[in-house]
């Protein structure tokens, strides 16, 4: 079973590639410091004997929730377009993604 | 008389008597706002110009014999609302030119029921805080002490509601953002059932946490906000269809034979001072003939834990989508809160550690929620206080974070199982800040929790105890 060791440490200039964040390098120490001390509390978890316990992902109790798929009014496309800051006929402009 | 002090019940009625007009009303506040908003930064955006229009709209419709709910009353919006044509900024660099192409389903309904939008307030940046200190545009200073914080994160709209800048306001509460204000200020919070206010068009922090409610100067007022605000919307899937109810139906029912229940774990380790104001509350429900009930929830003590994994991985999840390319900045435009928060997320949900922090947290969500099931079958209602400390000054807690989240531990658990808890003034600590108690109960079960705050609103009446600006 992969577990937790006592002193989490969190490698953040990975975490931070996986979650797309831009860090300067004293934030990648200060939140290193930051992230393992709350790493390092919620750890209590451990000792809840959860075996046989189902978890709960929300609180409703609703089920399979579905509507109708009928279009409705929505935004037009000037609208949509209203606040993207870069735009070319009509479209949001963006970066390339490939690379030729 | 100054109209900007009046409850929402009272100007409703001077409103119908023509005892002043909503155009005056609206006046009234926004010369308090511009009187005392540089000082205590609650409002982002006053927006003077459309208040005043739509005053002046709900003062023709009165004329006309019109008898709208909330017909001509002010309010405030916490800048979390998406509003078609005001800015809507989260509080957040990410945001801050950002300009919502239409309403939240919240904001077209209380907009439909008559009231005037005065503005929008701070708040710490997306929601993310207890002391509205991480807002991006500067901290909101707690009216009773400036040099105190008035609570987080719906920071702004609680200290608008308590320096009498409008009548009531909105704000969310994913595990404490309304009752921790609310208390924090002498006023009125309400965190409805996961489900009963639809979440469309508010911009979201933790999905399957975040209540929609709001901040009033008297229960009765929270009760007639939330006869607006309730009920099911195509546009959240999650909200709940059962149906609404006169939320006022019960108000002055008194809590005679109601059987309240204390829950010990809420009690140990607090602040010395908070537990002796706790138990003065608990003798003023006694007297009014309350049936006090000791309980136990056993992984209370769990909570924050549990909330600190959950809460962090759904803020990843949906702070995923500011890219900067559809509308708002780029990703390093963020604040440290917000970037702690994606990084913890990231993290318990990456491959390798779900298993051991999220789905674990997810099954200690189930025993939390067991406990307030059990707990709800032998009492109608369950009190306690709302923070486990008096409030802090500012900058106190601001670079320890894990210290700040412990501000949480007695307001969080509501949020994981879902329950609706309603905040409510309480006194006030020896140098003269709030203090407030949450009275908490079964899913679905708004109506009791304002019958029981009504009945100690009465008869304390703290709640007529205001600020000195």
């Amino acid at each position: 079973m992969l577990g937790y060791n006592n002193c989490m440490k969190i490698d953040v200039p990975h975490v931070a590639k996986l979650a797309n964040l831009p860090l300067k390098p004293e934030e990648e120490k200060k939140f290193e410091k930051q992230l393992s001390e709350i790493l390092n509390y919620v750890e209590k978890l451990k000792k809840v004997d959860t075996k046989n316990v189902e978890t709960t992902s929300q609180a409703t109790g609703l089920e399979n929730v579905t509507r109708e798929d009928e279009a409705k009014p929505s935004l037009t496309q000037e609208e949509a377009l209203l606040n993207a800051k870069s735009q070319h006929n009509g479209f949001i402009k963006v970066k390339a993604v490939l690379e030729q | 008389m100054n109209l900007n002090t009046l409850t929402i019940k009272e100007a409703k009625e001077g409103l119908k008597n023509k005892k002043f007009s909503s155009v005056e009303l609206t006046k009234a506040c926004l010369k308090q706002i511009k009187k005392h908003n540089k000082n205590l930064n609650a409002f982002l955006t006053v927006a003077e110009k459309e208040a005043l229009e739509q005053a002046k709209k709900a003062d023709e419709l009165i004329v006309d014999g019109q008898d709208l709910p909330l017909l001509g009353i002010p309010i405030a919006l916490k800048d979390l609302f998406s509003t078609k044509g005001i800015k809507t900024t989260a509080a957040s660099n990410v945001l801050k030119d950002y300009i919502p192409e239409y309403d939240a389903t919240v904001v077209k309904k209380l907009k439909d029921a008559g009231v005037v939008i005065i503005g929008k307030t701070n708040l710490d940046a997306w929601a993310h805080g207890s002391s509205g200190e991480n807002s991006d545009f500067g901290p909101t200073k707690n009216p009773w002490n400036t040099e105190y914080v008035p609570g987080g994160s719906s920071s702004g709209s609680a200290v608008s509601v308590a320096s009498d800048m409008c009548l009531a306001s909105t704000g969310t509460d994913t595990g404490g953002s309304i009752r921790l204000p609310a208390s924090f200020n002498n006023i009125v919070g309400l965190k409805p059932t996961y489900g009963r206010v639809s979440r469309y068009g508010i911009i979201a922090m933790a999905s399957s946490l975040d209540s929609i409610g709001h901040f009033t100067k008297t229960v009765e007022d929270s009760a007639l906000f939330f006869n607006i605000t309730a009920g099911k919307d195509l546009m959240d899937a999650t909200t709940l269809s059962n149906p609404i109810e006169n939320f006022i139906k019960n108000l002055d029912k008194g809590i005679k034979g109601i059987k309240i229940g204390i829950p010990k774990e809420f009690i140990t380790g607090i602040d010395k001072e908070a537990k002796v104001k706790f138990e003065e509350s608990i003798r003023v429900l006694d007297d009014l003939g309350a049936k006090i009930v000791d309980i136990s929830l056993p992984y209370t003590e769990y909570g924050i834990a549990a909330y600190y994994i959950i809460q962090p991985s759904e803020v990843s999840s949906n702070l995923a989508r500011y890219d900067g390319i559809r509308f708002g900045n780029g990703r390093e435009t963020f604040g440290s809160e917000a970037k702690r928060r994606i990084m913890l997320g990231t993290f318990t949900l990456s491959a390798g550690y779900y298993d051991a922090y999220y789905k674990k947290a997810m099954a200690v969500r189930t025993l939390i929620k067991r406990d307030f099931d059990n707990a709800f079958k032998k009492v109608d209602a369950l009190i306690s206080p709302v923070c486990p400390t008096p409030p802090w000054k500012l900058g106190e807690k601001i670079n320890d974070p894990l210290k700040m989240y412990m501000s949480d531990a007695l307001t969080v658990t509501a949020n994981i199982s879902g329950i609706p808890s309603l905040s409510i003034p309480a006194g006030f600590y020896s140098n003269n800040l709030p203090v407030g108690i949450q009275i908490m109960g079964k899913q679905l079960s708004e109506s009791s929790l304002f019958q029981i705050g009504n009945a100690f609103e009465k008869q304390t009446n703290f709640r007529k105890q205001k600020p000195k600006l």
